[in-house]
Parts: C-alpha cells; structure tokens; sequence
C-alpha cells in the first residue's frame, strides 16, 4: 500500500513566529518598568512594547520621544516589540 | 528514524511476505473478465484468515478492505467494489499486505484482464523492470535516492512514462508504513545510506501520461488526473550482507521480481 508522504515540516520552529509579525513606525511616550515602553503608533493607538532581545543584548538605550520600529503580533494587537531605534 | 531488524524479525516479516506470495499468485491466476474487483477481495480475505494471519490493510488508517484494487486508470488504493466488473483488457493492480505475529510485509503486482493491448503489455514491462532494477540497488553502502533514481531513470528518461509523485514507497516492519519515505523520482546519491537490516517496501508506480494523480471523494481511489492508464508492483526488500532479499517471495526463487 503506497504511503502518501507528508508535507515536510518546516524547520526551526522558535524562529518562526516571529516572522509573521507586522512592522510600524511609532514613537515612545514614556517609560515603564522591566523595560517596557509605551509607545503610540503611527495611527495613534497606544500600545505596551518591550525591547527586543537583540537591542536589549546590545545595550541600546531608549527615551521618551524616541522614533521605533515596533512590530506587532497579528494575534495580540495591544503589545509589540520595538526592533529599531532611529537616531 | 530508519529501524534496523534482526534477522528473526526480518523471518517474521518473511513468513508474512510469503503468505501475500501465495495469495497475489493465486488472484494473478483467477482474474477473468466478468468477475468483481469484491470477489478478489474475498478470496483474499478467505485465504490470509485460513493461515491464522491478518490482512494488514484492513482497518488500516479506515481502510474498508484487505485488498487493493485498482484498475486501469486507477493508480493505488482502488476499493473492491461488488459494482466494478472487470472488462477483458483491463489491467488491475493487487496491492495486498500481511501481519505475522506483529511483522508486517507489502506487495503488488499488475495483472491483466485476458488479452490487452500492445501499449499495455508495454507499460507492465517497463513498471516491472523499473521495480528490478530498483531491487538491484539495495545493497549496503548505496544510498536511499538510488533507488529512487534507478526507477525513474528506466521509466521516464528511457521509456517515456511518468512516475507518480504524489505517492512512494516506505520502510516497513511493526508497522505498514515507517521512515524512510521511499520516492520514485529524484537525483542519485542522495539521503542515509542503506545497511544491513532495513527493510523497504518499493512500489513504483508508473502513468503513461502525465504524473498528476488525485483522490476521490471515497478518501482512497487514486487516480489518474488526465485519465491514462497506471500501473503499479512493489515487493518487501531486506538489505542483507549479500543484497536485496525479496521478502514478498520464497527465497530461492530468482529472475524477474514478478
């Protein structure tokens, strides 16, 4: 009996929800603990984003006032993680 | 994960493999036109429980027969049906599979319907010989996708036809179907290499039109998808110190695999 063979499953699972995630540009309002920002998006929504793990790796530092990218889980539109500081 | 056995698993799977010899050599014998692709299914049904074996497709993923029977157009997994009659000219394929104290073994052969047509006889020819050729690359030290390239090799670059994609053979032993996935297609040299105690079910599967295939509602038929004629063999294949051994045939036997 012939096997159907099955789609093969992509690789590399933990880098892969990252790649659905949407980019805006926002800047930060203010401050918050554990290093979260809230920022306000280009549309004006407010959201809670915490800094990602290659910024935080390299010491980048933000302030309120700061232009961000900020990329948003299409699942959970209130949170996102700021990717970019422009200077 | 490619398991390999022992040899009293690899007897086990033996026994199971000559059980399918006897009942696909005895149906091969019986097919008339006239007769209902159920009836085979009977007959075969009738002789794997007479030797206190188990028919493995049964059940099998909701497979609702023992037997495999596919016609003509019909690539792999036709259901026996008291409706389908078959035509002199026809060509049928038995793809049949047993389960011997937990050992599986798989085998199919395309038979014809009394007299068939020149083109036919040729596409059972070349399906065959893909499937021996084949055979003769599982020795220790080759690789997976040899196999799959000798068949589509003679098939395809020498003989026009197609082979089918969509589906391949497998490893087999406590279960039907186990890594690896064994295509049809594809370059050589590729994938694990092959050593003593694998085991392998090789089913090529041969159109002579395009390679489309697809499934009907019934969740089973498959088809060809511009409607040419298919044919299919596949044998259980042991990889031993001294090569292939068919498993799905008495070990003494030599020549062409069907």
């Amino acid at each position: 009996m012939a096997k159907r063979p099955e789609p093969e499953k992509r690789k590399a699972d933990a880098s892969n929800p990252k790649e659905d995630a949407i980019e805006v540009m926002a800047t930060v309002i203010e401050p918050l603990p554990n290093a979260m920002f809230r920022v306000e998006l280009e549309n004006k929504h407010q959201v809670l984003a915490h800094i990602s793990g290659k910024m935080r790796k390299n010491f980048i530092r933000i302030l309120a006032g700061d232009k961000v990218a900020v990329e948003l889980s299409p699942y959970d539109l209130t949170r996102g993680r700021i990717v970019y500081r422009y200077k | 994960m490619i398991v390999c056995r022992s040899q009293a698993e690899i007897e086990k799977m033996h026994r199971a493999g000559l059980v399918i010899w006897e009942v696909l050599n005895d149906l091969r014998g019986m097919v008339r036109s006239g007769m209902t692709t159920k009836d085979l299914d009977e007959i075969a049904e009738r002789k794997t429980t007479e030797r206190k074996v188990r028919p493995a497709f049964k059940h099998y993923r909701g497979y609702p027969a023992s037997l495999c029977t596919s016609v003509n157009s019909e690539v792999v997994h036709g259901i026996p049906s008291k409706s389908r009659v078959l035509q002199e000219g026809d060509i049928i394929s038995l793809d049949f599979g047993v389960e011997c104290d937990g050992y599986y073994a798989d085998a199919a052969v395309t038979v014809p319907v009394g007299e068939i047509s020149p083109e036919l006889k040729k596409l059972l020819q070349v399906t065959r010989e893909s499937l021996d050729l084949a055979i003769e690359k599982v020795r220790v030290g080759n690789r997976l996708s040899d196999i799959s390239a000798t068949v589509q090799d003679w098939a395809e670059k020498k003989n026009g036809y197609s082979v089918v994609r969509d589906l391949c053979g497998h490893g087999i032993g406590t279960h039907i179907h186990e890594e690896p996935n064994v295509l049809n297609y594809g370059e050589p040299g590729r994938g694990p290499r092959l050593q003593e105690g694998m085991v392998l079910a090789i089913e090529p599967m041969v159109n002579i039109g395009g390679p489309g295939v697809r499934v009907l509602d019934d969740d089973w038929t498959t088809v060809t998808t511009d409607g040419t004629k298919s044919a299919h063999f596949e044998h259980t294949v042991a990889i031993t110190s001294n090569g292939p051994w068919i498993l799905t045939r008495p070990r003494e036997m030599r020549g062409p695999s069907w």
